[in-house]
């Protein structure tokens, strides 16, 4: 069974952290990544940065450009990756764009994310018709859980479709915004957890974009499954580097 | 061969929406409507009108005597330069003005590099009274003070893009996340044949009465409907994608697209995407672009700030790899020598994008009784710091 749906099935709130390969340092990866697994976090998403993520807000738009210019790559995240199953055992997801996994080579791409132990991709630009038409093959083929954006504005019938394709879970965007935008949740917030809540998906939810302290990740998560936190964790990163995980997981559960 | 775009918005491997969630709902609204919006009569009307009353069409079709002389074969200009705004880019902004308002909406978007998009949106929304904001990255303002003056005359307000290398890709790249988060009452106006589908398409349909007049036009002078070549120059391609449109499907007609080869095609400092491109995904389309070998995308460069888009539209990349097109790439020393030429041969100071395709003369002979249409598709007003600095004037 794939970690992700191991996890997905303990009966708990998952805290999940998206970090930029290559940010702040070019070889902090591992690191951070121990780090994350030692201070209990659940799940972890691993940025491949892109020079133009039209998703992301500015913490993480800039994270991916000081990445790239500290040198990270789709091989040398590979690289850094390759004994990461010998030290942790935390469910990964690797976070990128289209475009350098096409230029890698899709299937070789999902090959070598099996081969490392990499349990699902998030990419927020890969449409789920393409993927369910061209690449949902492929990424079964080597057991990889891809997982899907739906925001405020996604129609029922579409959400149900989405659910349909999906073997991980749905990831919930939590209002209409790129990355990082809002520090508090509102009355429409709450309003589309409950509905998507009362559509009774068979993939669990979690929530993420604008989740930065406790306040919002216990909103977050009293509908769902869990929440992803990105750009606060950026900005921890910005300011102590790997160190200090602890304190920052202290401070959201 | 078909050069329509299917309803998934591919032309042959190229075009599609490769777009995060959170644009598909306005994304797609756009897709399901834009046809009925300008298949509507009163939209059409209004269309016409204000493409005869306010932007001065038809624009001639200037047989260039002089010119043709020099290069010995028949040469045609399309003056889209004479617009008002002056250039091609105002045939796309007008259509899209008048599909936003149908869709209801009361704020618009535009990403500009050089500032003529830029202009030509700030121009519509002035017209229509509605709220424009431009994204420019925040090293083309400094390059472009001129065209920020007139947005900003224009009522509109002029953002820098500061992401990035701070350039058109990066304005691009703001105008794409203001949209995701202004979902409801803003319309994109995307200004080349470029981003996900609908909008090749519709900026192709849009700028297409460029090919449709030349039709007419031509028929009027020589007799018969289609020249022997028609070119443009091409940075995403929307004055190549209307200047060639009505001519796709007629085989004996050929197509000529001229690129930046910047300081040369493999100088490390160009534009010619379709050598160097490879293909991949680029605000929301899978087409031709400049990369790394990682999938990073790269600046280009080229003289002309309306060319140095590191992508070209999917219609150009399906018409590239179908041998439909003929490429050429123009260095910015041929295409200013190109400009200069035209200036003295016939009184028409051309944009530096236009020169590009003025210069094609260099790569390919002509025969004496060849007609060539080349789109003339700006003037060289907003180029003349350029001009001055290139020729010492």
């Amino acid at each position: 069974m794939n970690r992700i749906n191991q996890k997905l099935a303990e009966d708990k709130k998952l805290l999940s952290l998206y970090f930029t390969a290559g940010y702040p340092s070019l070889h902090d990866t591992v690191e951070i990544i121990q780090n994350l697994e030692q201070h209990g976090v659940d799940m972890i998403e691993i940025g491949l940065p892109f020079s133009d993520p039209l998703a992301d807000g500015p913490t993480i738009q800039e994270s991916s450009t000081i990445a790239l210019k500290n040198g990270m790559t789709t091989h040398l995240l590979f690289e850094q990756l390759k004994d990461i199953r010998k030290s942790v055992n935390i469910p990964l997801i690797i976070m990128g764009y289209f475009n350098p996994m096409m230029q890698y080579g899709v299937e070789a791409f999902c090959a070598k994310c099996q081969e490392i132990g990499i349990d699902g991709l998030i990419i927020p630009d890969l449409p789920v018709a393409e993927y369910h038409e061209h690449y949902q093959e492929i990424f079964e083929k080597y057991g990889l859980i891809n997982v899907f954006l739906i925001t405020p504005q996604t129609s029922n019938e579409r959400i149900r479709f989405i659910d349909s394709v999906s073997n991980g879970f749905i990831y919930m965007v939590s209002s209409a915004s790129t990355t990082g935008a809002k520090s508090t949740f509102g009355d429409t917030q709450q309003h589309y957890f409950e509905r998507i809540e009362a559509l009774q998906l068979k993939n669990p939810q979690i929530v993420g974009f604008g989740i930065s302290n406790k306040d919002t990740f216990t909103q977050a998560t009293k509908n769902t499954n869990g929440a992803i936190i990105g750009s606060a964790f950026i900005k921890h990163l910005t300011q102590n580097g790997p160190k200090g995980i602890g304190d920052f997981v202290k401070n959201i559960r | 061969m078909n050069y329509q775009a299917n309803e998934k918005g591919y032309y042959g491997d190229f075009g599609g929406a490769y777009i995060p969630e959170m644009l598909y709902p306005n994304v797609e609204e756009l897709r399901s409507k834009y046809l009925d919006i300008m298949n509507e009569p009163s939209f059409k009307e209004e269309f016409d009108q204000l493409l005869r009353d306010y932007v001065g069409r038809p624009s001639p079709l200037y047989y260039a005597k002089r010119l043709s002389k020099k290069h010995n074969t028949k040469v045609y200009l399309k003056r889209e330069d004479l617009n008002h705004t002056g250039a091609h880019k105002v045939n796309n902004t007008i259509g899209q003005i008048l599909v936003a308002k149908r869709l209801g909406k009361n704020r618009i978007i535009a990403e500009t590099g050089a500032g003529q998009h830029g202009v030509a949106t700030a121009t519509v929304c002035a017209l229509m009274g509605i709220k424009c904001i431009v994204y420019m990255g925040e090293i083309d303002i400094k390059r472009q003070a001129p065209n920020v003056a007139r947005m900003k005359m224009l009522g509109a307000e002029v953002r820098a893009a500061k992401s990035g290398s701070k350039t058109l890709k990066d304005a691009t790249n703001e105008a794409i996340r203001d949209w995701i988060n202004n979902p409801v009452d803003t319309h994109y106006i995307i200004g080349s044949a470029i981003g996900p589908h609908p909008y090749p398409d519709m900026v192709t349909r849009f700028q297409s009465i460029i090919s449709e007049e030349i039709k007419w036009q031509l028929k009027e002078k020589e007799g018969r409907e289609n020249p022997d070549y028609v070119v443009a120059c091409i940075g995403g391609g929307s004055n190549a994608a209307g200047t060639y449109y009505h001519f796709l499907e007629e085989p004996k007609v050929g197509i000529i697209a001229v690129e930046a080869a910047g300081k040369g095609v493999h100088s490390g400092e160009s534009a010619a995407t379709s050598q160097l491109g490879k293909e991949g995904i680029i605000h929301g389309c899978k087409t031709l672009l400049m990369q790394t070998t990682d999938g990073q995308i790269t600046e280009p460069y080229s003289i002309s700030a309306g060319l140095d888009y590191p992508g070209v539209g999917p219609l150009h990349a399906h018409l590239y790899k179908t041998n439909r097109g003929e490429f050429y790439s123009v260095t910015d020393e041929d295409a200013m020598a190109a400009g200069l030429e035209l200036s003295q041969l016939e009184g028409i100071i051309p944009a530096i994008e236009s020169s590009h395709a003025l210069a094609i003369f260099n790569d390919k002979k002509f025969a004496p009784d060849d007609i060539v249409v080349i789109s003339l598709s700006g003037r060289g007003d907003k180029d003349l710091d350029t001009y001055i600095d290139y020729f010492k004037l």
